[in-house]
């Protein structure tokens, strides 16, 4: 019995069991019902009603284009601010860099809803109005650390001598950058453009408490069906939601496969 | 060669420093027009540093840097007519070879069509045409390299610097390509600075070697200049095999070592000076015991190395001497050597004593290399009195244990001078001191360093 347990055990195979088990469970089953509550009408019969729905509803369809200019403009704003900090930080010795990319991260530590709450709490003080600007104010404050730290990373481990050797054919510090490092830093921002863009389209804590939900994203159209019983059109919601983000990722493979083999993907 | 107008180098009073440690100590080198120019040292000696220098990556803390008559010293690297092929390539990833080639040419904002014409131009000369298309890490290391020193050579520098350029790369792949460097030089008829620390490569491609150590040059020289006249026991060291021997120059011609004297075609040294004796392994005659024998010995081991043998002869003196030959002696067999006078090299000696600058301290202790000493010649002499401190090489200890010394310091240099080493110990604080001993050590030991009160001699400076 017992050299029956360890052979069991001894088979290297064996140990993946429990991970096939979680994956089916709590990534693959949830999938599957997802499809099938999309493709399903009320009674439980195959139809694509949902889809019309959403299709045909200028509201949710509204939301939807709505949210991706959002998630377009904060991950805009994120590069535009993550890239030259980035930078900043990959050119300081590597102590004080260190320091500082803790600072920049540290918020993460605190939960984002209590950084949202405060955030709130930050522009009532200052008697800033809540609304676009504030939403787009919380969702780059929230998502910043994000952009930068993947663009850090790659800079940092950027070789030296590459840059020496733009400059030794001839380069200024301004070609230097545009030819050479700013390439060379794209599997970064695409990485970061990952971690941006994807959550922005989904999260509505920030939009329901930075604009006192007068503005509504795609993830909140996503939580209010969901909340009130409307399981079907929300699961195919949640579908065209989840094509978006595999559609994304699709594109990013080639770099991300780059960035992840230099072990810049967090 | 030496001649200014010709040169498309000049280097004068160079120095750098990085912190407070100086890499490189007032250098004067210059590089001819079409010149094939080796920098040639260990690691640390300083010679990327001067390659940095010159390509201007790095900014000299003294001196100044002309190149092709435009004081250049402080010019950023990509306004210097100067490329380089660097150690690990450090072609870009992000383009193809054709790109990573054009790179020099595109900057330059030159015509497509030119671009194309010089890029095939160059990808034939490297031999690798119908790789343009390729992505750069797909390329073996060889291919690489040649793809580095295609892409230096597009932009029809004045002077191409190359750093270690075949240090990555395998034996025989390495003897190839020093072949096509070589023939490439000829063929281009630019200047050529070439980076390494194998000699046998110095020796090869170059027409002038630069011998450095410790950020210092030792000695500037064609290749047979440098093996055959070497300056100072160090590059005799370096360069090749050697015997280096301690020794006396009786008078003109006359140098005695090793317990004989011995006819050499050295002069103007002062009669009795001490020298240091270099003799080639392979210029000692080794024969049956015989009349015509200055020295007799017995082989004590003999190794087949290839062409010839190589075989440690120990005399009655108890000189070792080491011996290549076409014949094979065994060991334990009497043999008679004998060297030719011309191929004795008779070199200054640099220093017989260790002297340091002191004060002394009180009665019985000087200070000196930031330690009190205790020393028995302190009585002679007023406290607070600037001296100046002798100490012979033999009557320094060294200890395997870094706290039974005084001072620690580690092992950077050590010389077999036939019957025992002569080792240079670098303390903590960057001085040298010369330590004559039988014991065997490695380099970079870290040791222990004391000198006994009898052997510290101090004299008024």
């Amino acid at each position: 019995m017992q050299t029956k347990i360890a052979s069991y055990f001894g088979r290297r195979r064996n140990w993946t069991i429990p991970y096939v088990l979680y994956l089916a469970l709590f990534v693959l089953i949830p999938m599957l019902l997802i499809v099938f509550y999309a493709f399903a009408n009320n009674e439980g019969e195959l139809s694509l009603t949902n889809f019309r729905k959403f299709l045909m509803q200028p509201e949710a369809m509204n939301t939807f284009i709505y949210s991706i200019g959002v998630a377009l403009i904060t991950t805009f704003l994120c590069i535009l601010l993550g890239y030259p900090a980035a930078y900043l930080l990959s050119r300081m010795d590597s102590a004080r860099a260190k320091l500082l990319v803790i600072l920049f991260i540290l918020p993460m530590w605190i939960n984002f809803l209590i950084r949202t709450l405060a955030t709130v709490a930050l522009f009532d003080f200052l008697k800033l109005p809540l609304g676009e600007g504030a939403l787009l104010f919380g969702m780059v404050y929230n998502f910043l650390p994000f952009m930068i730290y993947p663009i850090y990373n790659i800079l940092q481990k950027t070789d030296k001598s590459l840059i020496e050797a733009t400059q030794d054919l001839g380069a200024n510090p301004r070609q230097v950058f545009f030819k050479t490092i700013l390439p060379l830093s794209f599997p970064g921002i695409s990485s970061g453009i990952m971690m941006v863009f994807m959550p922005v389209i989904s999260t509505f804590a920030i939009a329901e408490l930075l604009t006192i939900n007068n503005i509504k994203l795609f993830g909140t159209t996503l939580q209010e069906n969901i909340y009130n019983g409307m399981w079907n059109y929300g699961a195919a919601l949640s579908l065209v939601m989840l094509l978006l983000i595999g559609f994304t990722s699709l594109i990013n493979t080639e770099s991300n496969t780059k960035a992840a083999e230099e072990g810049n993907l967090i | 060669m030496q001649n200014i107008a010709n040169d498309i180098i000049t280097i004068e009073h160079l120095s750098h420093t990085f912190g407070d440690k100086t890499v490189l100590k007032d250098i004067n080198l210059s590089i001819g027009k079409g010149e094939f120019v080796t920098i040639l040292g260990p690691s640390g000696c300083g010679k990327t540093t001067l390659m940095r220098l010159i390509a201007g990556f790095l900014k000299a803390s003294g001196g100044k840097i002309t190149i092709d008559g435009k004081e250049m010293t402080h010019t950023p690297p990509h306004l210097r007519p100067v490329n380089t092929v660097f150690q690990k390539y450090a072609l870009f990833p992000h383009l193809n070879v054709y790109n990573n080639i054009a790179f020099g040419l595109q900057l330059k904002k030159m015509p497509k069509e030119e671009i194309q014409k010089r890029v095939m131009q160059v990808l034939k000369m490297v031999i690798m045409t119908d790789y343009e298309e390729r992505d750069v890490d797909s390329l073996s290391g060889g291919q690489q390299q040649r793809v580095a020193i295609a892409r230096a050579i597009v932009n029809q520098p004045e002077v191409l610097l190359l750093d270690e350029p075949l240090a990555a790369l395998d034996l025989k792949m390495r003897k190839d390509m020093q072949m096509e460097i070589k023939a490439m030089h000829k063929k281009l008829g630019i200047s050529f600075v070439y980076i390494t620390h194998d000699q046998e490569e110095a020796l090869t491609l170059s027409d002038r070697i630069v011998v450095m150590r410790e950020g210092v040059i030792q000695q500037i020289g064609t290749p047979t200049e440098i093996y055959n006249e070497p300056a100072n026991s160090y590059v005799a060291d370096f360069i090749g095999e050697s015997n280096i021997l301690n020794g006396i120059m009786i008078k003109d011609s006359l140098v005695s070592f090793a317990g004989h004297e011995i006819e050499c075609v050295d002069k103007g040294f002062a009669p009795n000076e001490p020298v240091e004796v270099v003799i080639r392994p392979e210029d000692i005659y080794i024969f049956e015991l015989s009349e015509a024998a200055q020295f007799s010995g017995q082989v004590t081991s003999c190794i087949f190395k290839g062409v010839h043998y190589e075989m440690m002869v120990l005399t009655p003196e108890g000189f070792e001497f080491m011996i290549q030959d076409y014949h094979q002696f065994e060991v334990g067999r009497t043999v008679g050597l004998r060297v030719k006078p011309f191929d004795i090299q008779v070199m200054k000696k640099e220093r017989h004593l260790n002297t340091f600058e002191g004060i002394v301290v009180d009665k019985n202790h000087v200070k000196f290399l930031d330690q009190t000493f205790k020393c028995n010649e302190a009585q002679k002499f007023a406290v607070g009195t600037k001296v100046k401190v002798l100490v012979e090489f033999a009557n320094v200890l060294l200890h395997d244990n870094e706290e039974e010394g005084m001072l620690s310091g580690v092992v950077s240099f050590i010389l077999y001078k036939g019957n025992h080493y002569h080792i240079t110990v670098l303390t903590q604080d960057g001085d040298n001191i010369f330590v004559d001993t039988n014991d065997i050590w490695d380099d970079a030991d870290r040791i222990g360093i004391s000198i006994m009160p009898e052997f510290i001699k101090i004299e008024n400076i």
